[in-house]
C-alpha cells in the first residue's frame, strides 16, 4: 500500500505510542487525584503542555487541550464572538476555510453576527486588500486558515495578523494542517488564537488544543470540574495528551529533514505527472504550499471513479469531487480558485509523508496514467473534445 | 460502499464505447453534478435494439448504472426498453447508496433520450416517450429515496 493521504489522518508514529502506552495500564491515575498516583498523569499533562508552548513561542497556560482541531475552532469562534458581542458582530473569514470554521460561522450568522468571507486568487492565497477593505468599526475577530487542507496553499498569517492588529481586532488561525510541520510562532505572527489537532502529526486521535493569548477572557467551552483552568472541563484525555506531546517533540526533532523530503518528493511528483499526463493543471500556488501537499485536477474525469481504481492499486488519495464527500457540489475551495465544476470533480489530492519514496512516486504516476486514459476512454467529455481538435486541426 | 455488483461493473464495464452512425443517441446530465452520461442505440427495422455502448463522465455508480442499463435494453424491443426505469436499474445492481441514487435516474433518462433522438431521426412518435430533461439536477430534490 501507498498511503498518500496524510492530510487526512497520519500514522501514530512508533514512538507516540510507546509514550502513550503506560497511561492506559499503569499509570492510570486521574490528574485531578491529591495521591502520587494522580500526580504523575498531571506531570504527564503538563509537560505536554510545555513542549507545545514551546514549539509555538507560547506560554503553557496559553495552551488549552481539546477533543481535537475541530472542538478548537468551534470554541475558539464561538467564544471570541460571545465575549466581543458588545463591542460589533462583525467577523472576517475567507472561503477556503475548513468546514469546522465555515460551518460554525454560518451558525453565528443564525445567532445575528455578521460574517465577511474574503475570497483567494488563483492559487487559493487570500487577497489581502479585500481583507482589509472587509474592516469595518464592528469587526471582532478575523478568522484565516494557516494552510489549507485541499490545496496545501500557505496564507500571509504574518500580514493578517499585522491587519487585525494594527486595528485592534483579534485574529484565529486554525493552523490543523501546519501544526508540527512548519515553524510557527504566535508572537512573531501576532496569532491571539490557534486551533490545531495531534492526528495530523503522527499523533493519536481525539486530541488537539486551542491556544489561547493571555489576557484575552473567552468563556469556558465545555461546562463542568476544574481542569485546564476551568476554561475546558472534563477528565483530561491523558494517554492523548501525553502522545500529542510527544508526536510534536518528534515533529521538531525532524522537522528540517522532513520538509526537506517532503518538498523534493512533492517536486518530483508535480513534475512527473505534468510531464506524463496531458490535460491536467496543478492547484494552489506552485511553492507556497506546505511541503507534502499535491493537487491536481485532470480533465474530462471524475475523482471518485479515479480514488476507487487507485485504491485497487494501493494507492491512497483522496478528491475534491462532489461524490466522495456525499455532496452534490464540488470542493468550495476549488470552486474559489476559480476552477470550472468539471476540473473540480476532477481533482486529486496526494498528500505526503517523510517516509514517503521516490519509487513509491514512480509508481503512483504509473497508476494515474493508466486510470486517467482508461476513464478518458469512457469519458464523454473527452470524446466531444477530440472531435473538436480533429475539426480544429483536419477540418473532418 | 458499493455493492459487489457495482463494483463488478464499475471495473469491468459493459458496452462501453460508442455506435459509429447510431440509430439514436442521447446525453444528460451536466458537469456541475459530476455525471455526463452518453448512450448510443443501434435499432433495426423491426424496432429491436441490436447494440448499445454507453460513455460516462462521473462517479463509480454513474458508470456501473449506465453499463447495467445498457445490459438491460440490449436485445430487447423499443417498448420493453421504455420498461427499463432506475429501480430497475439499481435493483440490478444490489441498491445503490442513497447519495448515489440520482446515477440510476440518469441512466434512465440517457435511454430515453437516445430513443428520443432515435424518434426524431426516423419522424415517428413513440407511445409514452416524454421529451427527455437534458439536466435533471433541477429535480434533484425530489429524488425519494
Amino acid at each position: 500500500m501507498i498511503y498518500l493521504d496524510n492530510a487526512a489522518t497520519t500514522r501514530t508514529a512508533p514512538e507516540v505510542v510507546e509514550a502513550m502506552l503506560p497511561f492506559f495500564s499503569e499509570n492510570y491515575g486521574n490528574a485531578s487525584s491529591i495521591y502520587s498516583l494522580g500526580s504523575v498523569s498531571k506531570k504527564a499533562v503538563n509537560q505536554a503542555r510545555r513542549i507545545l508552548a514551546d514549539y509555538l513561542g507560547a506560554k503553557p497556560e496559553e495552551i488549552y487541550f481539546t477533543a481535537g482541531g475541530t472542538e478548537a475552532d468551534n470554541w475558539a469562534l464561538k467564544a471570541a464572538a460571545e465575549a466581543y458581542a458588545n463591542k460589533g458582530k462583525h467577523i472576517i473569514t475567507t472561503r477556503i476555510e475548513h468546514h469546522a470554521v465555515l460551518h460554525t460561522c454560518e451558525y453565528l450568522e443564525k445567532q445575528g453576527y455578521e460574517v465577511t468571507y474574503v475570497g483567494v486568487d488563483e492559487n487559493g492565497i487570500v487577497k489581502l486588500q479585500e481583507l482589509e477593505e472587509a474592516i469595518r468599526p464592528d469587526t471582532i475577530l478575523i478568522s484565516v486558515m494557516y494552510a489549507n487542507n485541499e490545496i496545501g496553499t500557505l496564507q500571509p498569517i504574518r500580514e493578517v495578523g499585522q491587519i487585525a492588529h494594527e486595528r485592534g481586532i483579534l485574529f484565529h488561525t486554525d493552523a490543523v494542517q501546519a501544526f508540527g510541520q512548519l515553524p510557527i510562532n504566535v508572537d512573531e505572527l501576532h496569532i491571539d488564537l490557534l486551533s490545531a489537532s495531534a492526528h495530523k502529526v503522527n499523533g493519536p486521535k481525539g486530541v488537539g488544543c486551542l491556544y489561547i493569548r493571555s489576557g484575552l477572557k473567552l468563556r469556558s467551552f465545555i461546562h463542568g470540574g476544574a481542569q485546564e483552568r476551568s476554561r475546558r472541563a472534563g477528565t483530561e484525555n491523558v494517554p492523548g495528551i501525553v502522545g500529542f506531546g510527544r508526536a510534536i517533540e518528534r515533529a521538531v526533532d525532524i522537522m528540517p529533514e522532513k520538509i526537506r523530503k517532503e518538498t523534493m518528493l512533492r517536486d518530483y511528483l508535480i513534475e512527473q505527472i505534468y510531464e506524463k499526463i496531458p490535460y491536467c493543471r496543478l492547484n494552489g500556488d506552485r511553492t507556497r504550499r506546505l511541503p507534502g501537499n499535491v493537487n491536481f485536477s485532470f480533465q474530462f474525469i471524475e475523482g471518485e471513479s479515479l480514488l476507487i481504481l487507485l485504491d485497487m492499486k494501493g494507492v491512497c488519495g483522496s478528491s475534491g469531487s462532489a461524490c466522495t464527500s456525499g455532496a452534490l457540489d464540488p470542493s468550495h475551495v476549488l470552486l474559489a480558485i476559480g476552477l470550472s465544476h468539471e476540473l473540480a470533480h476532477g481533482s486529486l489530492r496526494l498528500t505526503l509523508s517523510e517516509e514517503n519514496t521516490k519509487e513509491e512516486m514512480d509508481t503512483v504516476v504509473t497508476a494515474i496514467k493508466e486510470i486517467v486514459e482508461r476513464l478518458r476512454a469512457m469519458s464523454p467529455l473527452y470524446e466531444d473534445f477530440m472531435k473538436k481538435q480533429r475539426l480544429a486541426y483536419t477540418g473532418k | 460502499m458499493y455493492s459487489e455488483k457495482v463494483m463488478d461493473h464499475f471495473q469491468n464495464p459493459r458496452n462501453m464505447g460508442e455506435i459509429e452512425d447510431a440509430s439514436g443517441v442521447g446525453t444528460v446530465g451536466n458537469a456541475k453534478c459530476g455525471d455526463i452520461m452518453r448512450i448510443f442505440l443501434d435499432i433495426d427495422e423491426d424496432g429491436i435494439i441490436r447494440d448499445v455502448k454507453f460513455k460516462t463522465f462521473g462517479c463509480g455508480a454513474a458508470v456501473a448504472t449506465s453499463s447495467m442499463a445498457t445490459e438491460l435494453v440490449k436485445g430487447k424491443s423499443i417498448r420493453e426498453a421504455l420498461q427499463v426505469t432506475n429501480k430497475a436499474v439499481m435493483e440490478a445492481l444490489d441498491g445503490l447508496p442513497p447519495v448515489k441514487v440520482h446515477c440510476s435516474l440518469l441512466a434512465e433518462e440517457a435511454i430515453h433520450a437516445a430513443l428520443w433522438d432515435y424518434a426524431e431521426k426516423n419522424g415517428i412518435t413513440i407511445e409514452g416517450l416524454e421529451k427527455p430533461k437534458s439536466d435533471i439536477s433541477e429535480h434533484e430534490e425530489e429524488i425519494v429515496y
